[in-house]
């Protein structure tokens, strides 16, 4: 099952390469990892989305406490929470698709955010369905590239965390 | 007052109660060399790096106290990985201080410089590098902190010579406090509750205790439990001397080299009581079939060890003698007397299983030495009074099985990492923490060979340690895998070719003796405890073709053993 857990760490260099390490040497799984200061500049979030069934989750779980410069783990499965990912797709457009590729933006919310003679280039934010879901409508006029950001997430409930 | 990076690492090192440094010079370090030429500490010049980490683990499992090792930049720092790694693996505390190229010149690749933070990341329980000389105090003072509290570990700090050499006013830091790191010691009172009335409701329970006993010098405390209710006791290598070896209740050691008595109580138990261990392979054999009919509970101060390899049933999350203390305290005094009879059939099965197969092998008068023996007779001379090191392989599994530890701390051995060439400078830094014991070390003649250049040391430091080498001259447990499940296919493990070890000892200023022949063991063994202020080397030629038994073959369940 897939988890996506976020992890307070110390911002300071080295960590990333501690819970990345961690990782590969216990055989865990990530599928996706990003890293952004907090407000406290003195912390640092890391938004994992890891798959394991449940004991392999305890381990990553209580492995990445164990590690110093982590402050704080919490596993976001069976809460309730928004996740959301950035996906920037560069699409071929000519005279005769643009007004097409234009629609498929709207109906998704996107943006165009580049143009260029013989492409345009797509903004798109939104959970991994909603990219999956534009990128297969988007395929048909011919992607040239797609680069995505890793996965974030927070807890719909107002706690702090 | 400005001091440089140098004076204050050795004054913080001072403040942290350190009375001795492990080490070896280097370019990057020459500062702290320096300010060492006029400074108020020992330092023991080892003739390798790995053995200097080998030293302060040896140092710190005979005292409790961290092990302290400093060396330079480069191979210096390399060369201690696989010490990092030993002292890791049994969780114990090591502070590695490593010198690295000046800060401008990290990542250029420059001479001597390697990525020693990068590399030990994985085998230390956090590693530091300084960067700017305003931190070295505080991070010196977390690193021993780190290192010595939760479950120990090693710590290493990477010290660039520039921040060696520049200045600062110096003031150590009275306290430490890391938001990040907030190790706990007490056990939860319910899980206590329930443990105590899991234990008082099992009819058939054993006592499986780890190295943390040792670590968290709960001996006592575990004694007092095992004696309090009655329980058969057996512990795992680690756990040697964590219970009398000579107590009525305990069982031997458990596991792939362990007694048949402790393998099968702890295949028939209905409850067994984990303290401080952490069910290695070696330990539980074939893991589906480990315990099948016990409950389990489990005291760690380790969240990580609790159900990693095996489900727990209770979980009690601290440090054992704290656990320990408190949970004796639950004991309902009224209970204690009938829960005792209720166990007499389970003590009679214990006893019936120790009388049928006892470990024994035969010493013919005439024959080849047996290795076993010479243990005995190494417990016979020392009366027990000694803290023994091993080796790993064969002579650490008859060393485990054949000498009795009474008392913790006096079985010294690499037991997650099994590293070959531990033993003879665990010795050493033994023997440096206390001077006055008998420390022996047991060696195989292929491991004793991977750190023999410590004869130097040893000579230097007037070392009286003790090393029985059982010398079968070959890499006796390889080959007994390979006479078991190789069909005795002898692949590279004939060592035959060897220095004389009685010269070599004499070629560094030692002395060494040699015995061939089993009436000649007492004698050797008596003239070298009675050397008082140089290493002795006893060669004792031993038959080569003695296994070690029982065995469980790997990935077999612990009730399937080759006994003979």
């Amino acid at each position: 099952m897939r988890h996506t857990i976020s992890v307070l760490v110390t911002n300071e260099f080295g960590v990333l390469s501690r819970i990345s390490g961690l990782f590969s040497g216990r055989g865990f799984n990530i599928e996706s990892l990003s890293v952004a200061e907090t407000l406290d500049p003195r912390i640092s979030r890391m938004t994992i989305v890891t798959s394991g069934d449940e004991k392999v989750l305890e381990q990553i779980n209580k492995q990445l406490n164990k590690l110093i410069s982590v402050i704080k783990v919490y596993d976001f499965t069976g809460e309730e929470h928004i996740e959301r990912e950035l996906a920037m797709i560069k699409v071929s457009a000519n005279q005769e698709n643009r007004a097409e590729i234009l629609s498929v933006v709207d109906i998704f919310r996107a943006r165009i955010v580049d143009v260029s003679p013989r492409s345009y280039t797509v903004e798109i934010t939104g959970d991994n369905e909603k990219i999956a879901a534009i990128t297969e409508l988007l395929r048909p006029f011919g992607i040239k590239e797609i680069v995505r950001t890793g996965r974030i997430a927070m807890a719909r409930t107002p706690k702090q965390r | 007052m400005k001091k440089n990076g140098a004076l204050i690492f050795l004054e913080c090192l001072k403040k942290e109660g350190v009375d001795t440094i492990f080490g070896f010079p280097g370019g990057v370090v020459l500062p702290i060399y320096d300010e060492l030429y006029d400074f108020d500490l020992n330092h023991i010049l080892v003739r390798h790096e790995q053995g200097a980490v080998h030293m302060a683990d040896g140092y710190s499992r005979a005292t409790g106290r961290p092990g302290v090792v400093l060396v330079t930049s480069g191979p210096g720092a390399t060369n201690t990985v696989t010490g990092i790694a030993t002292a890791y693996m049994d969780s114990i505390p090591v502070v590695v201080f490593t010198g690295q190229v000046p800060t401008a010149l990290i990542g250029n690749d420059a001479f001597q410089e390697a990525d020693i933070v990068g590399i030990t990341r994985p085998c230390t329980k956090h590693n530091y590098l300084v960067k700017d000389i305003k931190d070295l105090p505080r991070i010196i003072k977390e690193a021993f902190y780190i290192a010595t509290t939760g479950r120990p570990g090693p710590v290493l700090v990477d010290l660039p010579k520039d921040v060696l050499t520049a200045e600062a006013e110096y003031k150590y830091p009275e306290k430490v406090h890391i938001d990040s790191y907030q190790p706990n010691y007490t056990g939860h009172p319910g899980q206590i509750k329930k443990a105590v009335d899991f234990i008082l409701k099992s009819k058939r329970p054993v006592i499986y205790a780890g190295g943390g006993v040792v670590l968290s010098n709960a001996a006592p405390e575990l004694k007092a439990l095992a004696e309090k209710l009655k329980l058969p006791a057996t512990t795992t290598l680690m756990g040697l001397g964590g219970f009398p070896g000579t107590h009525p209740l305990f069982m031997g050691m458990l596991g792939m080299h362990g007694t048949y008595a402790a393998n099968m109580a702890v295949m028939n138990t209905d409850c067994l009581i984990a303290i401080g261990a952490r069910f290695d392979d070696r330990v539980t054999g074939k893991i589906d079939e480990f315990a099948p009919y016990a409950g389990i509970v489990h005291i760690d101060i380790d969240p990580t060890s609790i159900s990693k390899n095996v489900k727990v049933d209770i979980p009690i999350v601290g440090d054992v003698k704290s656990v320990l203390k408190d949970l004796l305290k639950l004991i309902p005094a009224q209970k204690v007397r009938e829960f005792k009879k209720t166990l007499e059939p389970w003590h009679s099965q214990v006893r019936q299983w120790e009388e049928t197969h006892r470990l024994s092998y035969k010493q013919e008068p005439k024959g080849k030495i047996k290795p076993q023996y010479v243990i005995e007779r190494l417990y016979a001379a020392t009366k027990g009074d000694a803290i023994i090191t091993t080796e790993v392989g064969q002579n650490q599994m008859w060393a485990a099985q054949f000498f009795k530890y009474d008392k913790p701390r006096t079985f010294i051995s690499s037991g997650g990492l099994g590293t070959m060439g531990f033993g003879f400078p665990a010795a050493i830094g033994a023997q440096v923490a206390m001077p006055k014991k008998t420390v022996i070390g047991i060696a195989g003649d292929g491991s004793f060979q991977m750190n023999i250049q410590e004869l130097a040391t040893a000579v230097q430091y007037k070392l009286p340690v003790k090393i029985a080498i059982l010398n079968n001259m070959v890499l006796g447990m390889v080959r007994q895998w390979q006479e078991f499940f190789y069909d005795k296919r002898y692949s590279h493990t004939c060592i035959s070719v060897a220095p004389d070890f009685v010269k070599l000892a004499e070629a560094y200023g030692a002395v060494g003796l040699r015995a061939k022949t089993p009436e000649e063991v007492d004698g050797v063994i008596k003239e070298a405890l009675a050397v008082k202020d140089r290493p002795v080397i006893m060669d004792f030629r031993i038959d080569q073709f003695e296994p070690v038994l029982p065995m469980v073959p790997a990935g077999q369940p612990l009730n399937k053993m080759l006994l003979v």
